[in-house]
Formats: C-alpha cells, sequence, structure tokens
C-alpha cells in the first residue's frame, strides 16, 4: 500500500532564553557589538522538540499521536503541515493536506457567518465553488441558518465553535492532520467531532490525530504512535499502547503487594496471607484495569501446619467502604479437603470486571470450619479501574456517575409506538 | 535562492485566498464606518486644503505653473496610498499571527492583499481627479495612457518595500514603530508639497533615487496634458522599483520557513 505519509529522520531544534533573533533590532545591535569587543559568546540552550522521528503511514491509516504535553506532538503535525521546517530530515507527504490545528482560523468578528464561512473555507484550502456546493450542507451542520447573515462578534461560543467545526468537517483532502479538537466545546459537539472522525475513517481518508482523549484515539483510531520526549517511545495496536502510555500516569499502581507484615489484621494465625498479586490470564502483572476486563486475584498464604477445609475469600468494596462483592472457594461449591503446611497459591479468576471506572479496595480472609478465621486482611490493595469504551459497544465512556457496576445489556425498542405521521 | 518555478505555480495555486484576504481587508474596512468610502477622497482633499494654505499662500513654494489644489491633490493620492499600505503591510505578518501558525500557505500572500485591499481607496480618489479635471477644464492628451502602467508601478514598490519591511518586523518588533516616522520624513523627500524642478540639479539624482518622484511627477504628466513626462526620473524609479522587488521577495523567502517559529 502506498504511503501517505513519510518522515524521514526528522529532528526539529529550538533556542531556547535569548533566542538568536533578538526581539528588537537594538537588542541584535547590542548583543552584537557585545560579542564583537568583549569577546561574550552566546549562551545557547538548545530544545530538541523532534529527535530523529521517523514513521511511514500507509494510505487509510488513523494514526493517533499520544504523549505527555510538550513531548512534541503538536511540533510533529506543524511540520507535516509545512507550517514550521525541520531543523534536519525530510517530510513528504502524498496528496491534499489539510490540517485542522485550531477551529475557525481566519474568523473575523465584523464579518458574517456567510462571509466567514468563504473565508475560512478558503485558508483551510477550499475553492470557492467548493464552498458554493457545501454551503447549505455547512450551515445545516452548524445549526446556525437564523443568524447565517450575522455578524460573528454576536454569536455565542457555541455558535462559533459549531461554525468553525462545520467548515472543517466539509474538507475532503486526502490526508487530514487534527490537533486537539475534541478539547474544547461541550458533549454534543465533542459528539459531532467523532462522528465526523468516524465518517472519515470509513471514507478512506489518511487521518492523524493528536488527542489525549485515550477514549476517543481506541475509538477511532487503527494505529496509535506514543511521542515522548520528542521520539517515537512506541508504535502500534491503539490499545496497547495506550496501555503502556497510561501506566506511566501518577502513581504507579501496585499489582502486588506485599502482606507479611500488613496491620491491621485478625484470624488465629495458624496461615497467614504473604503476598497479593493482580494478574491478566497470561500469569503477567496487571497494573491498569479497565471497566469490563478481566482480571486474575492471586492469594500466597503460608500455612505453619496442615489446614482441614480452607475457604479462601475475597471482597471488593467501594472508596466508601460499601461492600460490593464477596465470593470464596465455599460460595462456588468448592471443598478443599486439607491444604499441606508450607506456602501455595490460590487464584480467582474473574472474567468480566463490570465496575465502573473508580477506586475500589480488596480484603481477603482465609477461613476455617464454623467460625474459625485463619487470617483476614482488610483493605490490602488498591484496584484502580479505568474507563472504556467498549462497556455499551459505543463510543461513550462511561464513568462513575453512572454508579459502581453495570451489566450486559441492550435496549429493545421494538415495542415503541411510532410516532403518527403529520 | 534560485528562482523556482514551484513557487509561482503555488501562488497560483493560492490565488483565491489572495483575493479572500483582500476582499477581507475591503469588507472590514468599510464596515461599521459612517464616512465609508468618502474618506477615501476626504483624507487627500483635507491635506491638500492645509497645503494650499501652507505651502501655495505663505511660503510660497511655486507648483509648475499647474493649479495649486490640483498639483497637491495628484501628489497625494499616490502618497496616501504608499504611506497607508505601507504601513498596513509592515505590521501584516504580525497581525495575522493566527494564520501563520495554524494554516500553511504561501506567506507572501499576507502582505500582496493588503497592497491590493488599498488600492479600492486609491482608485476612487483617482477618480475623483476627473472632478477636478471638469472644474479647471483640462483635457488630458495621449499621456494619460501611461496612467494604468503608473498604477501598477505605485503597487509594485509599495509591495517590495512592504514585503520587506513585514519579514523584517515579523522578527524586530521595534521595526513596525520606526517605520511610520521613516514615511513622515519621506513626505518630505517627495515631490508632492513641491516639483522636481524647484530641487536644483546637483540633488536631483537624489531625489529621483526614490521611485516615488518619478511616480507622482509622472502622474501629474500624465493628467495634465502640458507638463512634460520625465523620462529620466520615470526610469529610474523602475529600475529602484524592480530592485526593490526582488530584494523584497528574497528576504521575504529567505525568512518565510522560520516565520511560525520566530513570530
Amino acid at each position: 500500500m502506498a504511503n501517505a505519509v513519510l518522515i524521514e529522520n526528522v529532528s526539529k531544534q529550538f533556542r531556547l532564553g535569548k533566542t538568536e533573533k533578538y526581539g528588537t533590532l537594538r537588542d541584535s545591535l547590542v548583543a552584537g557589538a557585545k560579542q564583537l569587543f568583549l569577546r561574550k559568546g552566546r549562551k545557547q540552550n538548545i530544545l530538541w522538540a523532534l529527535n530523529d522521528i521517523s514513521l511511514e503511514i500507509k494510505v487509510g491509516e488513523v494514526v493517533g499521536l499520544i504523549g505527555r504535553n510538550g513531548a512534541g506532538k503538536s511540533t510533529l503535525l506543524k511540520v507535516l503541515s509545512k507550517i514550521s521546517y525541520p531543523t534536519s530530515g525530510r517530510v513528504t507527504v502524498n496528496g491534499r493536506v489539510a490540517s485542522l490545528l485550531e477551529v475557525g482560523t481566519g474568523f473575523h468578528e465584523e464579518l458574517t457567518g456567510r462571509e466567514n464561512i468563504y473565508l475560512n473555507g478558503s485558508i483551510l484550502g477550499m475553492a470557492k465553488k467548493e464552498v458554493d456546493a457545501k454551503f447549505d450542507a455547512i450551515v445545516d451542520f452548524a445549526a446556525v441558518e437564523r443568524f447565517i447573515d450575522t455578524p460573528i462578534k454576536r454569536y455565542s461560543s457555541g455558535m462559533r465553535l459549531r461554525l468553525g467545526f462545520a467548515v472543517a468537517a466539509h474538507l475532503d483532502p486526502e490526508v487530514l492532520l487534527v490537533d486537539e479538537v475534541l478539547a474544547v466545546g461541550d458533549a454534543g459537539f465533542q459528539k459531532k467531532c467523532l462522528d465526523t472522525m468516524e465518517d472519515l475513517r470509513s471514507g478512506g481518508r489518511t487521518v492523524i490525530f493528536v488527542s489525549h482523549n485515550m477514549a476517543a484515539v481506541e475509538n477511532l483510531c487503527t494505529r496509535c504512535v506514543w511521542i515522548d520526549g520528542g521520539r517515537v517511545k512506541e508504535d502500534g495496536d491503539p490499545r496497547t499502547v495506550i496501555q503502556s502510555y497510561m501506566t506511566t500516569f501518577g502513581d504507579v499502581h501496585e499489582a502486588a503487594a506485599d502482606l507479611s507484615t500488613f496491620m491491621p489484621r485478625h484470624g488465629s494465625g495458624e496461615a497467614r496471607y504473604t503476598r497479593i498479586e493482580l494478574l491478566n490470564k497470561e500469569g503477567q502483572s496487571q497494573s491498569v484495569t479497565c471497566s469490563g476486563e478481566s482480571l486474575v486475584v492471586r492469594l500466597h498464604y503460608d500455612a505453619k501446619q496442615a489446614l482441614p477445609h480452607p475457604d479462601f475469600v475475597f471482597r471488593l468494596h467501594s472508596e466508601m467502604g460499601t461492600l460490593i462483592t464477596e465470593t470464596g472457594t465455599w460460595h462456588h461449591g468448592i471443598d478443599i479437603p486439607e491444604i499441606p503446611r508450607g506456602t501455595g497459591y490460590v487464584d480467582l479468576e474473574i472474567d468480566n470486571l463490570n465496575l465502573l471506572p473508580a477506586s475500589y479496595y480488596i480484603s481477603i480472609s482465609l477461613n476455617g470450619i464454623g467460625q474459625i478465621v485463619y487470617d483476614a486482611v482488610e483493605h490490602c490493595v488498591r484496584l484502580q479501574i479505568e474507563g472504556s469504551t467498549n462497556i455499551y459497544r459505543t463510543s461513550k465512556v462511561i464513568n462513575s456517575r453512572y454508579g459502581l457496576v453495570y451489566f450486559p445489556q441492550r435496549w429493545d425498542l421494538g415495542k415503541l409506538p411510532h410516532s403518527a405521521p403529520h | 535562492m534560485r528562482f523556482n518555478v514551484k513557487w509561482v505555480v503555488e501562488l497560483w495555486r493560492y490565488r483565491e485566498l489572495f483575493y479572500f484576504l483582500a476582499w477581507r481587508n475591503v469588507k472590514v474596512r468599510y464596515k461599521q464606518t459612517v464616512l465609508g468610502v468618502v474618506w477615501a477622497v476626504l483624507q487627500p482633499l483635507m491635506t491638500m486644503a492645509i497645503f494650499m494654505v501652507l505651502f501655495s499662500r505663505i511660503v510660497k513654494i511655486p507648483t509648475n505653473e499647474i493649479p495649486p489644489a490640483l498639483f497637491y491633490y495628484i501628489g497625494l493620492v499616490p502618497w496616501i496610498y504608499f504611506s497607508g499600505t505601507l504601513n498596513l503591510c509592515t505590521a501584516s505578518l504580525v497581525t495575522n499571527v493566527s494564520l501563520i501558525t495554524k494554516v500553511y500557505f504561501p506567506r507572501i500572500i499576507i502582505p500582496a492583499s493588503v497592497a491590493l485591499s488599498g488600492i479600492v481607496d486609491f482608485l476612487i480618489a483617482v477618480f475623483f481627479i476627473g472632478g477636478f479635471m471638469i472644474y479647471y477644464g483640462i483635457v488630458p492628451n495621449v499621456q494619460l495612457f501611461l496612467l494604468p502602467f503608473l498604477i501598477v508601478l505605485l503597487f509594485a514598490f509599495t509591495y517590495g518595500l512592504g514585503m520587506f519591511l513585514a519579514a523584517l518586523t515579523a522578527q524586530f518588533r521595534d521595526v513596525k514603530h520606526a517605520t511610520p516616522f521613516f514615511i513622515q520624513l519621506g513626505l518630505f523627500i517627495s515631490p508632492i508639497i513641491y516639483p522636481p524642478s524647484f530641487i536644483s540639479e546637483q540633488y536631483r539624482f537624489w531625489l529621483g533615487l526614490n521611485p516615488l518622484t518619478g511616480i507622482i511627477d509622472s502622474f501629474r504628466a500624465a493628467i495634465i496634458p502640458d507638463q512634460p513626462v520625465q523620462w529620466n526620473l520615470l526610469i529610474l524609479s523602475i529600475l529602484v522599483t524592480a530592485v526593490m522587488l526582488i530584494v523584497g521577495t528574497m528576504y521575504f523567502h529567505k525568512v518565510e520557513r522560520t516565520l511560525a517559529d520566530v513570530i
């Protein structure tokens, strides 16, 4: 498949502090004189915003660029748009490029909505004929028909945003570069943005999309590139790359906790939990779990003596302390005749953690026959559940506003009465 | 910096944006104004009136047998275009920062669109000269055909210098403040208040190096039949304008690549 964009060893340098081009002619002359007479060299503080980046993007790929602020994502887009030029390396783009780095670029307050549509369209690269043809669709998309001949200085900020985006949404380039446009606007606007991006994707366009909205990136992109410190840190399947990226967030959740000396705990002590681990189905550490994902909880214990009929119990609490669920080997009708003296572990495999994004706490206990408790450790580890768009198979990220749990479900509209035709 | 056909092709591709930006400048200029178009004529007329009192009556500078009002007016019209447009051109890149940092197009379109949008006011003021001619009963001769050419020359010089200053201002902000001052000086080294013949022979060459000398003097010659065209001045204007265009374009192009980073 042909390349839509080829980035070869691109580097971009910025000079920090007193830049080479001084702000005023006077400063420049003074500095020049200083250098001449005092032999004072210019102290240079160089920042490599992009450091030897090479990427091949094929036609039709929708690539998400993620990374912390200042990693170089927007700089890369600017270089791809020819707004900024690389210090070294080469960029080749095949096909018509449209960059959407800002919504409503070139809008002038004194001009009407109609005039601004033409102006903005032309700035973004549309021919007048093209704008003529799409004019009605654009106005319709922006829902500003009544105000189209009013100067935009009378528009609300929401209308302005919709108008700007409406023009951009009707661009028809081969390669589209989008920079965090989705960061602004209300929920309705964001939905419109996502829908448009979805249309672009199914239309076979090549899209490069910078965003902090992980859900959107995961849902729309066929490929994800993580930029860190001006370099490509990881490049591949959106899910995987996003996971890696998210593990660098804030606190690194311990995917394991040493329980041998954990306090407070109670129990008779014939056996003690030594360790708890959160793993994925392959047995690897899983420090980040998303709603609906699977999870394996491994409970390590140390028995001082052989114990008859033990019951391993697992409890999950909300941050507020509400018991969400309790489960144990006894609940499952599993009878373990005896565990021998010594160490061992059991795994609790949860297929789908139907929890909404929030912090949860795990408590575990090891019980014997009757009311005997060998060991009970409360809130020994925190389970952080992250959001996912896959809960109800829509692009919506369902968060903890909607409760603690969710269920696999469908809505059936078959019985809904149809409105009578007018 | 070798001349590249690709530049020209690209400029052609973006010609619509050029018209749109010029159109935007014109529209915005007239929106919410009361005087609007009238100001295009009022400005040279008012300045002309002041000059008449000051230089014709009080200081008594000769005006080459031309009625003073007409003499000053014809000199002022291209001058006002030049000074006004130059100021706007110089600041044009800085004013349009958001366009430069967010969208790609050949940046040269920005000062060019400013230069073009100034032509509207200019043409209105030129048209008004017809009124003067009817009043004084002047009928132009074949020299009138020089007029379109002179307009193009004026545009070219203004644009060439404007480009150069725009690129300079994008890097050094104080140029924007210095320019109006130098333009004020320009008023005195151009034959607006006086005809070129007023200056003694030895200095006339230096006066001629200012392209506006040739342009303004030829403007008067084009409109008023018994004024001779001073070809030496005109040719000097053409040469300096050509140099200015080349220098302006080359410097602008050199700076263009780093504009988004530097501005």
